[in-house]
């Protein structure tokens, strides 16, 4: 609280002290990087935590502005309540979903990049050429306190907007909830019913494929190769493919498959040549398979 | 130093958060980016309003932020409809404005 | 009285629509319903005309208003009849005519399956023809005009499986269109002149009004009478139009409608009295198409087509009467009379012949048939009798009253237009002539027709020849009866007037030379085709022959004058069309498809492309605030 008052004082007076400024130099770069972070993230949580400080910055020079009470409000509502709100709905649509970085409108980043800068230029020319240098100072204003201050303006000559704003919340609260209502017009099947519904219908009688089947991959996220090669659809959750969160190892799988196959294939071909130049009888080939593949794999080591 | 900074930082700000708009395809993060901007003008109405010396600023701030939130909860809501209809928040899935 | 003049037009449109909607029960009796409702107007007709007799000589013209048509502030268009000496001699005419025809088409289309509704166009043209004559203004009579050009289109190309009727019909309907163009400017002229075209305003004030503008209405009526009456130069037509059916032939294209110019001519004469210009036109153009028809006449096998030329150079003769003014129009008239009596009932000889000749039409393959079709043999001689103006039969008195007009227009003008008269009965004594000798003397020259079947000339039946009969009894004593203390010039006085013109020649002398020259072309025709057998198979004739079998190249000199350089322009237009309009206007729209094509980029739909533009118009805007902040 003292720190707060120390502030207040601060910005009571007509001229920016020292320390404020020392406070600006180093808030504001970090500002600004968070603001960059929250453009840049490929992740939106990321860029949702770089936001959340950015805000609490401003709150801080809300602060130091003498806007006590909106720089409570910006703590509490802004990163406590919405920067809430939206990570809970970062969590319902797919927290780790990746913005691909590939611009499919052409043109968008340099026009985007050419726009950034244009009208940064032209705002930062803007206050530039409007900057009287000296100030008022909200020495006066707050001088019986900021909450009360902003309370008798308030309530006094923008109560109308006030009230007005108190019916948009509550409009927007109704909305929010129509929007996402959902009215469910069936009971919901319970799992017996919906296995009798399968037998019925005659729609994946037996239980969906597993998972990661090989020994090496056993995780939910990686689909079970088919006998082919081919992974298969059904055995991931659909969840987690409407995120983009299936990792995708069959193509690694089938690579080293081929790998095997080719390296069977040189072997079979060298033994074979070997046969006809030694005389060595077919029946051992069959036997030995896995010492073969070890000194095909050999072999194939050597050169 | 001259409380003009804080106004280039706002503009700064403002900026980033407009080129976050245009770039990003999230809508969830274009949305994060138009919140920056709007953070960026209440920046902006303080600053003016310890310049002037009276409080029109300061509540001009709290009315964007009131009606900032409204416009989250409705905005949030869109696009978990979006979600749902369309499996995808990507602003450009929903190019329904060309037929 | 007057009430039942509407019903004159009413009973054969009532037939029209009875026949032509009724659909195949109708079949069977439709024919006698539709004879016994132009016999019905015929009755009605009669009534008429003694109601009228009963009359004093200026009370003879009825009216009736039945409604009015487009009543508009300034523009008032009436359905409403006129009935006075020329009409009721018209409505005689038509509905007598059309009866007997009616009548012979009974037999005549016996074995046509189509035969109800050939009955139902032929209700239609009376319908038409009578609206025609009866109507008090130009606007209705307009309406009759494309009525019975209607009703000549589709009896024209009756038989419209076959490929000539139905160009026929065609060539037709277009030529007379030509006409019909003439008569709607007519009737504008008229409009914008005396704010009417009401019959009786418009010939009571034509005097007061001057000349130019006569002349102009005076020339565009002429041209509608031109292309209604095959007049040159619009007579292409008739000739072809002989593919209809001989009944057709016979009502339409010989008795009634081809005359409606002449009627057109005649009703008009109080404009025509008024601007010279315009009658010495009227009279140029009957004398060249009596001497064209004539020519034509002599020269073709297609007894129809002959015929057809004998038409054409007949209602010359009338066009050139009614052009001579008051002196002429009531002996217009009376010609037109007697010619429908002698036309028709050559025509439906003719039609007699080609029945019994399974529809051969070629004179030079009959000979010989007098024996075989007596009634047909007598009825058609006397009609021939009466159009080569043999004494004391209808064309005599006719033909002679129009020769002495001629005479009388006086001056270098009557004694051109009495020899190019004379002429003209030289001809049709010899193309008549012509006609009758390889028609029923000489030996057969029979051939089988298509299909193998020789042919057996037999009389026709009753319904057929009590037509011709009558008609005959027509073509005998018509011209006698009218020229009895000049009756029917007296009749038709209060409608056309009647005037005397001094003659050089006088009345006598007019006949005796009428009569030398009508014996003149009778022996030339007899040494030509009489003395010695016909070839069956046309010599190849001198040049004049091989035009006038051509027509006298009417055709060749249309398609010369207005089908191939309409052709040219058409082609020139639709270059130009393609090139240049197509080109402009394909370019502007292939500029603004491009240009959209390249706008339509900036519209793709991606939230995120519009935020650009927004983004862009805000930095504009503050851009531009910052200047006029620095200005």
């Amino acid at each position: 609280m003292n720190a707060l008052t120390t502030l207040g004082t601060l910005a009571a007076e007509t001229s920016t002290s020292t320390g404020e400024s020392v406070q600006f130099w180093i808030l504001a770069p970090i500002a600004v990087a968070g603001g960059l972070g929250t453009v840049l993230m490929r992740r939106a949580v990321y860029s949702a935590l770089c936001l959340a400080g950015t805000m609490i910055i401003l709150a801080l020079f809300y602060l130091a502005n003498g806007a006590y009470f909106l720089g409570v409000v910006q703590i509490v509502v802004y990163t406590g309540a919405v920067m809430m709100l939206f990570l809970f709905v970062l969590m319902l649509v797919g927290v780790s979903a990746a913005d691909s970085l590939k611009e499919t409108l052409k043109g968008q980043r340099w026009l985007a990049a050419l726009l950034g800068l244009g009208l940064g230029t032209l705002l930062i020319a803007g206050i530039g050429q409007a900057a009287g240098g000296s100030f008022t100072g909200l020495g006066q204003a707050n001088a019986g306190g900021n909450v009360q201050g902003l309370a008798s303006l308030l309530f006094t000559r923008y109560v109308v907007a006030f009230e007005v704003t108190g019916i948009l919340l509550t409009i927007a609260a109704v909305g929010a909830t129509m929007l996402t209502h959902r009215e469910r017009i069936e009971r919901i099947k319970s799992q017996r019913e919906q296995s009798v519904d399968r037998i019925k219908n005659a729609t994946h009688i037996p239980p969906l494929p597993a998972p990661g089947v090989y020994a090496r991959h056993n995780g939910v996220d990686i689909p079970g190769l088919l006998p082919d090669g081919t992974p298969s659809e059904l055995s991931v959750n659909a969840t987690l493919r409407g995120r983009g969160q299936i990792r995708e190892v069959h193509r690694e799988a089938l690579r080293d498959l081929t790998a095997l196959e080719q390296r069977t294939a040189t072997y079979h071909g060298q033994r074979r040549q070997q046969g006809i130049d030694g005389g060595t009888d077919g029946a051992s080939v069959g036997a030995g398979n896995g010492t073969e593949d070890e000194r095909g794999d050999a072999g194939e080591e050597s050169r | 130093m001259s409380p003009d900074n804080y106004l280039y930082l706002a503009a700064l700000l403002f900026t980033l958060g407009a080129c976050g708009v245009l770039l990003r395809r999230n809508a969830i993060v274009v949305f994060m980016c138009i919140e920056l901007m709007l953070n960026a003008a209440n920046l902006a109405l303080v600053a003016f309003s310890r310049m002037h010396g009276n409080l029109d600023g300061q509540i001009l701030a709290f009315f964007v932020m009131v009606v900032a939130a409204a416009e989250v909860v409705v905005g949030l809501a869109i696009i978990v409809m979006l979600y749902r209809s369309r499996h995808s928040a990507s602003v450009d899935d929903a190019s329904l404005m060309k037929l | 009285m007057e009430s039942l003049i509407g019903l004159l037009v009413a009973a054969p449109l009532l037939g029209a629509l009875v026949l032509l909607t009724g659909g195949r029960r109708l079949d069977r009796a439709g024919h006698w319903l539709g004879t016994a409702l132009a016999a019905t107007s015929f009755v009605l007709a009669v009534v008429l005309f003694f109601d009228l007799l009963g009359r004093a000589d200026g009370d003879r013209t009825l009216h009736q208003h039945l409604f009015s048509w487009v009543p508009v502030a300034g523009f008032q268009a009436d359905i409403a009849f006129q009935l006075d000496q020329l009409s009721m001699t018209f409505v005689l005419l038509i509905t007598g005519v059309g009866s007997l025809i009616h009548l012979y088409s009974v037999g005549y289309m016996e074995h046509d399956p189509r035969r109800r509704r050939f009955f139902g166009y032929l209700n239609l043209f009376l319908a038409a023809m009578l609206l025609l004559v009866l109507a008090d203004n130009y606007l209705l009579l307009y309406a009759g005009w494309e009525g019975v050009g209607l009703a000549s289109y589709l009896l024209i190309g009756f038989w419209q499986d076959r490929p000539r009727a139905a160009t026929a019909a065609k060539k037709a309907f277009i030529v007379n269109r030509v006409g019909d163009i003439g008569l709607s400017i007519a009737i504008m002229l008229m409009f914008t002149t005396f704010g009417t075209f009401a019959f009786g305003p418009v010939l009571s004030s034509a005097a007061e009004t001057g000349e130019g503008t006569l002349t102009a209405i005076g020339l565009m009526l002429l041209l509608a009478a031109c292309g209604k009456s095959a007049q040159v130069p619009l007579q292409s037509w008739l000739g072809d139009a002989m593919e209809g059916p001989t009944p057709v032939s016979a009502l339409i294209h010989a008795a009634t409608m081809v005359t409606a110019g002449v009627y057109l001519v005649v009703r008009s004469g109080a404009i025509f009295n008024a601007a010279p210009d315009a009658q010495t036109v009227v009279i140029v153009v009957g004398a060249v198409t009596l001497v064209f028809g004539a020519i034509v006449g002599c020269a073709k096998d297609d007894i129809k087509k002959a015929l057809a030329g004998s038409t054409m150079s007949q209602i010359g003769y009338m066009m050139l009467a009614a052009g001579l003014g008051p002196i002429g129009y009531a002996f217009a008239i009376m010609h037109l009379v007697t010619h429908g009596f002698f036309k028709a009932g050559l025509f439906l000889g003719a039609g007699s012949v080609m029945h019994g000749m399974n529809d051969e039409v070629d004179m030079r393959k009959y000979g010989g048939l007098r024996k075989y079709m007596p009634v047909t043999f007598i009825t058609f001689g006397l009609a021939y009798l009466a159009i080569i103006g043999f004494p004391y039969l209808s064309g005599f008195f006719s033909k002679d009253e129009i020769i002495y007009a001629g005479f009388a227009k006086g001056g270098t003008q009557g004694w051109i237009l009495g020899s190019v008269m004379l002429l003209g009965a030289a001809l049709t004594a010899y193309y008549m002539t012509r006609i009758m000798l390889l028609t029923f003397f000489g030996e057969k020259r029979w051939q089988p027709d298509a299909h193998g079947h020789e042919p057996h000339p037999h009389e026709s039946p009753a319904t057929m020849t009590i037509p011709m009969i009558v008609l005959a009894i027509g073509s005998v004593g018509a011209g006698f009866a009218f020229n009895l203390n000049e009756s029917f010039a007296h009749w038709l006085e209060p409608v056309t007037g009647l005037a005397h013109g001094d003659s050089p020649v006088g009345h006598g002398t007019v006949s005796l030379a009428a009569t030398a020259v009508m014996v003149i072309g009778v022996g030339a025709a007899y040494l030509q085709y009489g003395r010695r057998p016909a070839p069956v198979v046309a010599p190849a004739g001198s040049f004049v022959t091989r035009a006038a079998r051509r027509d006298l190249l009417q055709d060749d000199f249309n398609h010369a004058a207005f089908v191939t350089p309409g052709t040219y322009l058409t082609r020139g237009l639709v270059y130009v069309d393609h090139k240049l309009v197509d080109g402009v206007v394909n370019g502007l729209a292939a500029a603004f498809g491009g240009l959209s094509g390249r706008l339509r980029r900036v519209q793709n739909g991606y939230a995120r492309s519009y935020a650009v533009s927004m983004f862009g118009g805000a930095a504009v805007l503050i851009a531009v605030t910052l200047l006029m902040r620095a200005v």
